[in-house]
């Protein structure tokens, strides 16, 4: 469903990819592990061309994104994507957030679009924060918005950009448990994140981005019991 | 009681005598005139300014292939250039001189004067207004321009409903004080024979003979309406923080 190939990413004189090769299949749930500065939200950020690959291409059902005729716009439509930081609209309530792509890209009618976020609000169980603004709402809560309102576009694929990392402890069960749901009912996901119990439960495959390169890929189980390569060794034996 | 009597003698000259209050008069209203039309063009002209500087920027992230594209590209990257030199020089040459260049070399042998002051004070105010949006846009975190984005949004339609709605929040206190200065620098007109408020104490003045009387009038004038205004953007100010925590 995508397809990696010799994706090179530059900052200048930055090389923060230096060559990836990867596919991701439809249903698959890839964790990306690694530690801090090692590229590995710059891939994901690569998928969806909010970063411009120097190098590479990455295939997208057979379409090219990194080719400039392709219709960028069309194409995120497909993409879901979750931040660190949510980056929920501010100056919007809950509702609006949640409608304003559905109804800008006509998609939907605001019925329609008004609908289908209380649906989606009705089930993470905030159905009464609809006219809330953001400001008002816990970290879950926002992270949890953030994710319903990727959801409204009904996309083929999520990427999560460290979805956990800026939240509470007490407050990462709850949006988790949702991205688990997701997971469960059979969406393709690629997930960068530093919660290994839970990139152990629900990776179909995990992969150690370092210096720029996978270094390992493998099933949760082979790769956390018998890490072959000795950075991720290295890297285990200190965050497990 | 000398000064009483003094007092009264000045406040007789500067303003009963010959009718001088209507000088007074003129004057204000002309003041205001060309505050709030300057104002008008600066707000406008320098929305626009930013909006299109903004959104050259945001294309040069992504190189145009089709010849369409490139042809906007290239008429884009000419404005931009020339809308940054207009910037430069607007805030590189006093505003007394940019006026009298408008009044006495582009727009030359105008008759109406107050519609040159006007437009050379609201070129004036759109640069200075185009670099407030500017702060603005700037100051709205890069996380929404990519959310929007990432939903599959154009740049445009997130600039429009996402970037400016929020950088104009950021920015209003900033562009208040901008209007408070356009009202203060219009008593520059008189350089090319306008009659607003300082003028007026000026032709005043050279009449009685007597400085302190229409100075300090006009000083007190000036000084109450930038109080008023202050208050409105102060209130302003509140609210929009009100806004901020729910």
């Amino acid at each position: 469903m995508i397809e990696v190939k010799g994706l090179k990413k530059d900052f200048e004189d930055l090389h923060v990819l230096r060559g990836i090769d990867y596919t991701i299949n439809q249903g698959e749930k890839i964790v990306i592990i690694g530690p801090s500065g090692s590229g590995k939200s710059t891939f994901l950020r690569c998928l969806n061309l909010l970063e411009e690959p120097t190098e590479g291409t990455v295939k997208v059902d057979g379409v090219d994104i990194t080719d400039p005729r392709t219709d960028i716009n069309k194409m995120r439509q497909r993409m879901g994507m979750v931040f660190q930081h949510f980056n929920l609209f501010p100056h919007k309530t809950v509702l609006e957030n949640i409608t304003f792509a559905p109804v800008q890209l006509k998609l939907q009618t605001k019925e329609e679009a008004r609908e289908n976020a209380m649906r989606l609000l009705r089930r993470i169980g905030l159905e009464d924060k609809a006219d809330e603004y953001p400001n008002k709402l816990s970290g879950g809560q926002k992270q949890r918005i953030a994710i319903v309102r990727s959801l409204a576009m009904n996309p083929e694929v999520m990427l999560f950009d460290e979805p956990t990392s800026a939240l509470d402890p007490e407050m990462v069960g709850e949006v988790l448990d949702l991205i688990r749901e997701l997971a469960n009912e059979g969406m393709t996901m690629v997930i960068v994140t530093h919660e290994m119990g839970f990139a152990r439960e629900v990776a179909t495959k995990v992969l150690f981005v370092d210096e720029g390169v996978i270094k390992e890929e493998n099933t949760p189980k082979e790769f956390f019991e018998h890490p072959k390569n000795p950075r991720l060794q290295e890297f285990l034996s200190k965050v497990l | 009681m000398g000064w009483v009597q003094t007092f009264q003698n000045e406040f007789e000259k500067t303003f009963i005598r010959d009718d001088r209050y209507k000088v007074f008069i003129t004057g204000f209203k002309n003041t205001l005139l060309i505050t709030v039309i300057s104002l008008i063009v600066g707000l406008v002209g320098g929305i626009l300014i930013a909006m299109i500087r903004y959104g050259f920027s945001q294309m040069k992230k992504r190189k145009p292939v089709t010849i369409g594209k490139k042809l906007i590209y290239a008429v884009l990257w000419v404005v931009d250039k020339i809308l940054a030199l207009y910037v430069a020089v607007v805030r590189g040459v006093p505003l007394v001189v940019q006026l009298l260049i408008m009044a006495f070399v582009v727009m030359a042998g105008f008759p109406n004067k107050i519609v040159v002051c006007c437009i050379a004070m609201g070129l004036n105010s759109a640069a200075y207004v185009s670099e407030v949006v500017r702060g603005g846009i700037n100051a709205v975190d890069a996380g929404q321009m990519e959310a929007g984005r990432s939903l599959g949004v154009s740049a445009a339609a997130t600039i429009f409903h996402i970037i400016l709605p929020q950088a104009f929040k950021s920015a209003l206190p900033a562009l208040c004080n901008e209007g408070i200065a356009v009202l203060k620098e219009t008593s520059i007109v008189g350089y090319i024979a306008v009659v607003d408020l300082t003028r007026a104490s000026d032709l005043v003045r050279s009449r009685t003979m007597s400085p302190m009387m229409p100075l300090m009038f006009i000083a007190v004038v000036y000084f109450v309406c930038v109080m008023i205004l202050s208050f409105g953007v102060s209130i302003l100010e509140r609210r929009l923080k009100q806004g901020d925590r729910g």
